[in-house]
């Protein structure tokens, strides 16, 4: 029963971390229809961020909490840059802007290592984070449980923009169509700017919880960018719930595979269920009328 | 759908965005490989090329980059005293990138385009694996400096780092001793991990242990839920760990986030040394045990000297691990043994080799001739709170290589 309840408590950790890393994807990609190759990247740049934070406040817990609104700023900064520089330039070339972002992750890549080196630096945890609570007989670390709140305010943070503020009406009503949303008044510049701003925003507080979890090195990105627009497609682009619901069904079967067999299996078997299911659903989950993919 | 871009000539935009293409994809830039032709190592200026071989970008980066560093160490002293048979050292450096088929492709390069009298580098098996054929045919040297799983000897490669009868079964010895039954193995998923834990496992079974779990994450994975999980069902009395470059750091903060630690089920680490002890997070490892012939604390003239000059070149924060000294040693032995030969031809350095020893920090090593090896002497330490590690128990005496473990009847049944 223990093993059990271990294992749903680790597929859903593993849900919400891959959720964590294909949120900002999910509005990037999902909602505007960049295919950012350097998201990774914006997480590695939220990682760093609570790493330049501890050398000023040696405080680990402190440290923490000024890390996630920093690096949503730091990673949003970096964002809101690419897509003023460079893909707005694309928006009507969208494999280019694939090859465009895939040139910018190994630029912030080589960036990280010049700056910090090639080694992963140490990102020092809380100490209330490190510990883990017993419960029918099963251990919750803290850190997952953390990770595990982290992804859900996010996400009902987002949910919320997306639904109640006039932002969101914005984003949604340029997002199922363009033109009409301009020729209401609705600038899809300032829309787009703002909507890439956030989406980077949340890979980089996304960042900041990967580094409770991995190593805070140059290609931490890399780990992470596959699955999370795996998360975002089996998903259904342009939905968040979408995402929601794909990851923890997938972080439990890769949990539940990788006990019964191992952790390259357990891979495996999340690829073949995902190109199996998008062969029958290629839509993903849940399906979105949009023009921006169109 | 968008109309901005229309102010923005095409032409602009396509040569940005080539232009970002290039950059980034001029790292991985493929060459191709020719013919093998007899060496075309240049002998005649006043210098002579090697070949550095590291993996600079990917996730034995954390690794490898510090091993690059001691080999430019060891190749400025050589130059600093002379150089090697009246030649300066020059060299040229490749990044393998983490990925085998770049080392074999990088190895070709090497030896085909840059004509290196020798190539220094490789750190996972893999790598090694993927590089021997081509230094076997283009009959070139390569330095391997990192401690490995053992069964294979090349003419064409000197192993530096140790084999496992001077590494993994002295830190077995040592459990044993510990009155330690019941093992976990826990590695990355490819060649030195499942290897290593075979021949763990002959040893386990003719000493009396039991071999509770045995996992493998992929290299570079992140998630270590699951086998972290199973550690903690299963009652281990001691994990051997096996896991190579920044996955380290993920199962170790989930090993220590069950309530894991150094007191109820200790690791044993054949892969962590001085310089990933940082990146893996002291608190995570403090207490831990490793495998390895060198610590940076090893007291020994030779040690001080290399610790000092090493601080000296690099910034007094570095620290100095195995296999960085081990590829040290590798430079200071292929200069032995050139200038005992008066030649960089493979064949010359091969028939003098046997016997050449050097005053190295960890001790003096000597070359084995058959094997391509090196005598070492093991060490079991524990990560001191400074970052460093304690030596706990060392070998009486230097051990002789015996990368096909002849000497063990338990390994007869191996290959």
């Amino acid at each position: 029963m223990d093993v059990i309840i271990g294992q749903i408590f680790a597929g859903l950790s593993v849900g919400s971390v891959l959720l964590l890393a294909a949120l900002g994807l999910a509005l990037t990609f999902g909602q505007m229809g960049i295919i950012n190759m350097a998201h990774g990247e914006f997480l590695m740049i939220g990682a760093y961020t609570v790493f330049v934070i501890q050398m000023v406040i040696p405080d680990a817990g402190i440290a923490l909490a000024v890390a996630i609104p920093a690096s949503f700023l730091v990673a949003g900064t970096f964002g809101l840059l690419l897509e003023e520089l460079l893909l707005r330039r694309l928006y009507v070339r969208p494999l280019d802007t694939l090859l465009v972002t895939f040139g910018v992750s190994l630029i912030l890549q080589q960036l990280a290592r010049d700056i910090f080196g090639a080694p992963a630096v140490e990102v020092r945890a809380p100490d209330w984070l490190l510990g883990s609570i017993d419960f029918f007989g099963t251990t919750f670390p803290m850190s997952r449980l953390f990770i595990i709140g982290v992804s859900l305010s996010v996400v009902a943070l987002l949910s919320a923009v997306l639904a109640f503020t006039p932002l969101g009406r914005r984003i949604r009503a340029v997002v199922l169509n363009r033109d009409l949303a301009e020729v209401s008044g609705i600038s899809s510049r300032s829309v787009d700017r703002l909507t890439f701003f956030i989406g980077s925003g949340v890979a980089g507080i996304a960042g900041v919880a990967l580094t409770l979890i991995g190593s805070t090195g140059p290609t931490l990105g890399n780990s992470y960018i596959v699955d999370a627009f795996l998360i975002v497609v089996a998903g259904g682009v342009g939905k968040i719930a979408g995402s929601v619901i794909a990851a923890f069904t997938l972080g439990i079967l890769q949990a539940t595979v990788e006990y019964q067999t191992s952790p390259s299996i357990g891979k495996i078997v999340v690829f073949v269920v995902i190109i199996v299911f998008l062969q029958i659903r290629p839509q993903g989950i849940f399906s979105f009328k949009t023009r921006s993919l169109a | 759908m968008q109309n901005t871009t229309k102010k923005y000539s095409k032409t602009k935009m396509a040569v940005a965005a080539a232009a970002v293409i290039a950059l980034g994809l001029s790292a991985t830039a493929a060459t191709s490989a020719t013919a093998a032709t007899a060496s075309c190592v240049v002998t005649t200026g006043k210098t002579i090329k090697v070949g550095f071989l590291n993996s600079l970008s990917g996730t034995m980066a954390i690794s490898e980059k510090t091993v690059q560093d001691a080999q430019n160490l060891a190749v400025k002293e050589i130059n600093k005293a002379g150089g090697v048979n009246g030649k300066q050292i020059t060299v040229v450096q490749e990044d393998g990138a983490s990925d085998p088929a770049t080392f074999a492709q990088k190895a070709q390069k090497l030896i085909q385009q840059d004509c290196v009298a020798a190539v220094f580098g490789g750190w996972t098996s893999s790598s090694r694996k993927a590089m021997l054929p081509v230094f076997e045919s283009n009959n070139s040297l390569l330095f391997y400096p990192v401690q490995y799983e053992g069964l294979e000897a090349s003419k064409n490669i000197y192993y530096t780092g140790a084999t496992t009868n001077q590494q993994i079964i002295p830190a077995l010895d040592y459990l044993k001793t510990k009155k330690i039954k019941k093992i976990f193995l826990v590695g990355s998923d490819y060649v030195f991990p499942r290897t290593a834990n075979k021949e763990i496992k002959a040893y386990a079974a003719a000493n009396g242990m039991t071999v509770v779990g045995e996992e493998y994450a992929p290299l570079g994975s992140t998630d270590f839920t699951t086998i972290a999980n199973k550690l903690k069902s299963a009652g281990a009395e001691a994990i051997l760990n096996t896991i190579n470059g920044d996955s380290n750091v993920a199962f170790f903060k989930q090993y220590g986030s069950l309530g894991l630690n150094a007191k109820n089920c200790p690791v044993i680490s054949f892969s962590i040394g001085e310089e990933e002890v940082k990146g893996v997070g002291l608190q995570y490892l403090k207490g831990q045990y490793t495998a390895w012939d060198y610590y940076q604390t090893v007291k020994s003239a030779a040690n001080k000297k290399f610790v000092a000059a090493f601080k000296k070149e690099f910034g007094a924060a570095r620290k100095t691990s195995d296999p960085m000294e081990a590829s040290y040693v590798a430079v200071h032995l292929w200069a032995l043994m050139a200038t005992k030969a008066k030649s960089f031809a493979t064949d010359a350095i091969n028939k003098v080799a046997n016997g050449t020893k050097f005053v190295a920090p960890e001790g003096t090593v000597v070359v084995n001739g058959t094997n391509h090896h090196i005598t070492k002497t093991p060490l079991i330490g524990i990560v001191n709170a400074a970052g460093l590690i304690d030596t706990v128990w060392k070998s009486p005496k230097p051990v002789t290589p015996d990368p096909f473990l002849t000497g063990y009847a338990w390994a007869k049944d191996l290959k």
